[in-house]
């Protein structure tokens, strides 16, 4: 846990209009280790992956990957640095198949796919990597189902699927277990534990059996504000976490 | 036997119809059928920005015309062009205009892109249309057709309306194979990407504007071949070539063949020329002359075909078969 932070954030912000989402948000993010972000809905958890994909830019503050700042970049750029990001709402491509989804995000890694020529289906380290993602997302043998047709929580699994797929070397994960029964839960979640051994994973999350099954660093987050940042054990006897999140009606 | 197999039957049978089609028919039919595969390779170009890439470009025309005043331009004055040099540079010219007109549009989305692939194409047929260039509004003939000459010996000739029609059967052939192949491709399954779900595409590291572009300039090329056989085919060129009513007309036949499937489209072409010298030549009937006012028909099969097949024309195949096998099982 001595490790530099592969992902860093200072004093991220970010407003909409009148209201802001995120405020002076500092977060790390080490190999190695699964940081689950919690608060309450509203909280600006989205926002802060949001704009740590690339996908939202900040009103202000840094962001840091391994040291360079890359506040600011396109969220393509982002992705081909290593950090990958996966959906609170299923955000994938419907009509393909579960294979081809995967595959999509498999080839992204090649130098280039500006290849008019080749049959894509050729890659067979593309096709290898798209079959190990839906192998460790418990989709094998659905491959060839288009996304459509999928249950909604092999839906959220194709999700994660199409992340690892990418290979990041940061997963931003955002409400990966939200509409998946228990036997997926498990299944994600011990996957998770797996890839913090050699991943930086930061993750947002509403269960919290899976949060405190999972995390090593808790961060709570209230108004776009970070409440409390710590242990597991520290953000569970926290008095402050208590009162604002833990303890009140919509927690769980 | 599989769909697959049947398939490939049916593209092979049609193909060599078109191959033996000049031997039976007379020069009427030939020049016709050479105008609707030049519309095929046109609607099948366009298809890969509206049915595979989901940019509808309502400019289309542009590129047609292009290439046709490319060669127009091309040729010497009472002199032939010469065709291995003036084809590719014709296609060049429109895959050049595709460029610099995409690197604009393909920045803008949904009804803006119409709308601004449209008034690209606008400002080309104006330019051609109040200027002095190439005969202004009346456009430009090209008297002498461009000479295919590889030292002295002339694999065919242009001024031979059968041989352009093998030429325009050879070009379809080889534009239909070279779409199917970059379908498949890693670029092309990019492409699908982009039409389904192009915010996803970007967070999985795919830059799509550069895919949008070389999209847009592939297909910008392939029209300049059907602009550049056109303008060989009838010897001359005219603003008309850039309009939008001819951008319109392609998309109907993109849309009524069925968009996204190649074969479609080139369907679409054919029943759409077709459908209009049919009905231009109905006679009049209870004092209404039904050939002047075919376009009323057509509108009236538009949107019949639009109520009953809204997949193209395409998915009649699928339709009666699904029929046929309802009764079978």
């Amino acid at each position: 846990m001595a490790e530099a932070a592969v992902l860093r954030t200072r004093e991220l912000t970010r407003r909409f209009g009148g209201l802001v989402a995120v405020k002076d948000v500092s977060v790390e993010c080490r190999t190695g280790e699964v940081h689950a972000v919690i608060g309450p809905n509203g909280a600006g958890k989205t926002t802060l992956i949001n704009m740590l994909s690339g996908d939202l830019h900040p009103s202000s503050g840094s962001i840091f990957l391994e040291g360079s700042d890359v506040t600011g970049l396109p969220s393509h750029r982002i992705s081909r640095l290593g950090v990958g990001r996966s959906y609170q709402k299923t955000n994938v491509f419907l009509p393909l198949t579960a294979f081809e989804n995967c595959r999509l995000a498999a080839q992204s890694r090649l130098a280039g796919s500006m290849r008019f020529f080749r049959p894509a289906l050729a890659d067979r380290e593309v096709n290898a990597a798209a079959e190990r993602a839906l192998a460790a997302v418990g989709l094998d043998g659905r491959g060839s189902v288009p996304v459509a047709e999928l249950s909604h929580g092999e839906q959220r699994q194709v999700e994660i699927a199409m992340v690892l797929a990418t290979r990041p070397r940061v997963l931003l994960l955002d409400e990966p277990l939200a509409g998946m029964g228990s036997e997926e839960s498990v299944r994600i979640v011990a996957l998770l534990r797996k890839l913090a051994a050699d991943h930086a994973v930061l993750l947002v999350e509403h269960d919290m059996d899976a949060v405190f099954a999972v995390a090593d660093v808790l961060t709570v987050m209230v108004n776009g504000m970070v409440l409390e940042s710590g242990a597991p054990a520290q953000i569970r006897s926290s008095p402050a976490v208590q009162e604002a999140y833990l303890g009140s009606e919509d927690a769980v | 036997m599989n769909a697959h197999r049947i398939a490939i039957a049916a593209f092979l049978v049609v193909v060599v119809a078109l191959a033996v089609l000049p031997l039976a028919a007379d020069k009427f039919y030939v020049q016709l059928f050479a105008k609707i595969m030049i519309m095929a390779i046109l609607a099948m170009s366009l298809d890969l920005l509206l049915g595979y890439t989901g940019l509808v470009s309502f400019g289309h025309a542009a590129f047609y015309g292009a290439a046709g005043y490319a060669l127009a331009l091309l040729t010497p004055q009472y002199q032939a062009a010469n065709f291995w040099t003036s084809f590719p540079l014709a296609v060049a010219a429109s895959a050049l205009l595709a460029l610099v007109i995409g690197f604009f549009v393909v920045r803008t989305r949904g009804v803006y892109f119409i709308m601004v692939t449209l008034a690209f194409a606008q400002m080309l047929f104006f330019l051609f249309f109040d200027t002095k260039i190439a005969g202004g509004s009346d456009g430009i003939y090209i008297d002498v057709r461009p000479v295919a000459k590889i030292g002295d010996w002339q694999p065919f000739r242009l001024d031979d309306f059968t041989h352009v029609y093998y030429l325009a059967l050879v070009l379809l052939v080889l534009t239909y194979a070279l779409l199917r192949l970059i379908l498949r491709s890693p670029f092309g399954r990019v492409l699908a990407g982009i039409r389904v779900n192009e915010q996803r595409m970007l967070s999985l590291g795919y830059p799509t504007f550069r895919y949008k572009l070389a999209c847009f300039v592939i297909s910008g090329a392939l029209a300049g071949i059907a602009g550049y056989l056109s303008a060989v085919q009838f010897g001359v060129v005219n603003p008309e070539m850039l309009g939008w009513h001819l951008s319109a007309a392609v998309m109907m036949m993109v849309i009524l063949g069925g968009m996204g499937t190649l074969v479609g489209p080139a369907i679409g072409a054919a029943i759409w020329m077709l459908l209009e010298l049919g009905l231009q030549s109905l006679p009049s009937a209870g004092g209404v002359d039904f050939g002047k006012h075919w376009q009323l028909l057509m509108g009236g099969f538009i949107v019949l075909a639009a109520l009953l097949l809204p997949n193209g024309l395409v998915s009649m195949i699928a339709v009666l078969r699904n029929r046929k096998g309802g009764i079978g099982g």
